[in-house]
């Protein structure tokens, strides 16, 4: 918060912001100074705010409607669906809204992985992020329980059952975790009360995670540090802020063709059959966000290292700021890494889809060799890279790829000329 | 006193409070963590009497016992000799089929599978007795795992014969 100090016009503004500093709060928010050159990778951020907050709201609604119990909470869904006013939008768009909550958090995960936003001085809050993403798995996880369909049921069967692979006290704690012997009415009640709790937990560290944000500043795409309140950075507001809102405009777009268009192609169909413990579906598979990670968990031949593998493919994450060994942050410099960059992607998109397969026969060898090379990618390659690889030179400011350019710094010398005596003084 | 004695003294209070504030802070806590046991209403749904008067030789049925799927299977002849046949050392959880099925007529056995919880499907799979769809795990004829990811055999529960047609479970 490198501003200087922010003092009220009116005597009572001052007033009150000697006791509760909240407009100065307010006047850093608008004031804060953010690199000319980010991209619309960056919009993720403000959009990720936007489905929070859309969750929170719809979540809120329907449990003015739902049951959570075994007998009603299927009924309860129909019904919502059926008869309360607008409840199949509301419905419609919770739901929807927990996929395109992932989508966007992906991409703003490799946003991150791209332009080395991870690496100092920004270390923990990627750390804070990845907790907020486990935070939101667990929370969507159980959120998919409640409509106590088929999946539901067995999806909570499957999971809560890794916690059986645990040696000695693996039995104990998911006795513990279903309150009975089996996924049950305990179950599905403790799952609705912390579904309702996470969401908050999520909107604390949101405000960590920005709070953190805000002390070293945005990383960009160029990724050296950027001079403070010099003509490298503009004013939160309005410049980001009419980007974000733009970008967000166009995701809700998106959004909404799902919501209205293909309302249950992200789902899946057994969950419109009512749970029954005495039947398991020929094939079990959880939601889209998670079947790279459930892909790792069957590539291993056995049961506590398949449970090991996943949470490890996750855990490594907040290892990334040391094990990638390279200064330079960006991407658009490390010409090796770029090219894994993408090799990494292509690699999660592809477990994302041997998921979804039964895990067998080719599927089940291209499970294990994606495994292999996700954990290659981070425990291998990345320190190793970091080593060896050749990176370009990087420029003195974040202006010089742009004003480098033959002729472009002309170009803009003639406009910036042609408005003489208006205010567009900082490429002069 | 001197200001050593008063300083041990100091720090001697200072552990002996953390450590009571420790297991003061641990009681308060632990009734918010075990009410998510097993309450006494669940407890108390554990024996079940099951019928098995017209139960056909090759056939299973499924009834639910603490809210698990239990398989009661009247095995026949050939699938008695399979199960007994079967050498240990094939085994990845070696068990003898008699020690498993007291009356070797009647396997009862929790109908979850040892990998992740799924119910395995009857008279299916390379072993002729279960197959579960989730992993693909493969069970034989006395619920003994074969193949697959599942890393246990079937469980047995506590039973026991009432009577020639009847079956107290738990």
């Amino acid at each position: 918060m490198s501003e200087e100090k922010y003092i009220p016009k009116s005597k009572l503004a001052q007033w009150f912001d000697s006791r509760l500093p909240i407009l100065s709060l307010a006047h850093h928010l608008q004031a804060y100074p953010t690199p000319k050159n980010l991209n619309y990778w960056w919009t993720f951020g403000g959009i990720l705010t936007f489905c929070l907050i859309t969750q929170i709201v719809t979540g809120l609604v329907l449990a003015m409607h739902y049951v959570a119990h075994v007998d009603h909470a299927f009924e309860s869904i129909e019904h919502i669906m059926r008869n309360v006013n607008y409840g199949w939008l509301i419905r419609y768009v919770h739901a929807n809204g927990a996929s395109m909550f992932f989508l966007a958090v992906y991409i703003h995960i490799f946003r991150s992985l791209y332009y080395g936003s991870y690496k100092s001085p920004r270390e923990v809050i990627w750390i804070i992020g990845l907790l907020i993403y486990i935070l939101m798995m667990a929370t969507a996880f159980m959120g998919y329980v409640l409509p106590w369909g088929q999946m539901s049921f067995w999806g909570a069967t499957v999971i809560t059952n890794l916690f059986t692979a645990i040696p000695f006290v693996g039995e104990s704690i998911t006795t513990w975790l279903w309150g009975g012997y089996a996924v049950d009415n305990p179950t599905l009640n403790r799952f609705y009360s912390l579904h309702y709790l996470l969401p908050f937990l999520i909107f604390g560290l949101v405000i960590l995670h920005i709070w953190a944000l805000h002390v070293p500043g945005n990383n960009n795409p160029i990724g050296i540090d950027v001079k403070k309140n010099s003509n490298e950075t503009m004013p939160f507001h309005p410049y980001m802020v009419m980007k974000d809102i733009f970008a967000l405009l166009l995701f809700i777009t998106v959004f909404l063709w799902f919501v209205f268009f293909a309302p249950n192609v992200l789902g899946h169909p057994d969950n419109y059959i009512e749970a029954n413990p005495l039947v398991t579906p020929s094939h079990i598979v959880p939601e889209w966000y998670l079947l790279p990670f459930y892909a790792i968990l069957r590539a291993i031949p056995s049961k506590l290292g398949g449970v090991i593998f996943m949470f490890a493919a996750i855990f490594i994450l907040m290892l990334l700021p040391w094990l990638d060994t390279s200064k330079v942050r960006s991407a658009i410099f490390r010409p090796i890494y770029k090219k894994l960059f993408w090799v990494l992607v292509f690699t999660v998109i592809l477990l994302g889809y041997l998921g979804a397969k039964p895990p067998e026969g080719i599927y089940l060898i291209l499970s294990r060799l994606g495994t292999a090379y996700y954990f290659i990618h981070f425990l291998i390659l990345l320190p190793i890279l970091g080593r060896y690889e050749k990176t370009d030179p990087l420029p003195m400011s974040i202006s010089d790829p742009v004003l480098d350019k033959p002729g472009v710094l002309d170009k803009v010398k003639k406009a910036a000329s042609q408005y003489e005596g208006e205010n567009f003084g900082s490429f002069k | 006193m001197s200001n050593e004695i008063k300083s041990k003294r100091r720090n001697f209070l200072f552990t002996a409070t953390y450590a009571i504030g420790a297991v003061g802070i641990g009681s308060a806590i632990w009734p918010l963590i075990d009410q998510m046991n097993p309450d006494s209403s669940v407890k108390a749904l554990s024996t079940t009497e099951v019928d098995i008067s017209s139960v056909e030789p090759g056939k299973t049925i499924t009834v639910l016992w603490k809210g698990k799927p239990i398989f009661i299977k009247r095995r026949t002849n050939k699938e008695i000799e399979e199960a007994s046949q079967v050498n240990l050392e094939d085994l990845k959880d070696p068990e003898k089929d008699s020690v498993r099925a007291k009356n070797p007529e009647w396997l009862v056995m929790v109908g979850v599978c040892t990998h992740l919880g799924c119910v395995p499907l009857s008279d299916k799979g390379e072993y002729g007795g279960w197959f579960c769809p989730c992993h693909g795990s493969h069970y034989d004829t006395s619920g003994r795992i074969r193949k697959g990811p599942a890393p246990k055999n079937l469980e047995i529960p506590k039973y026991e014969f009432v009577d020639g047609n009847t079956i107290k479970i738990g």
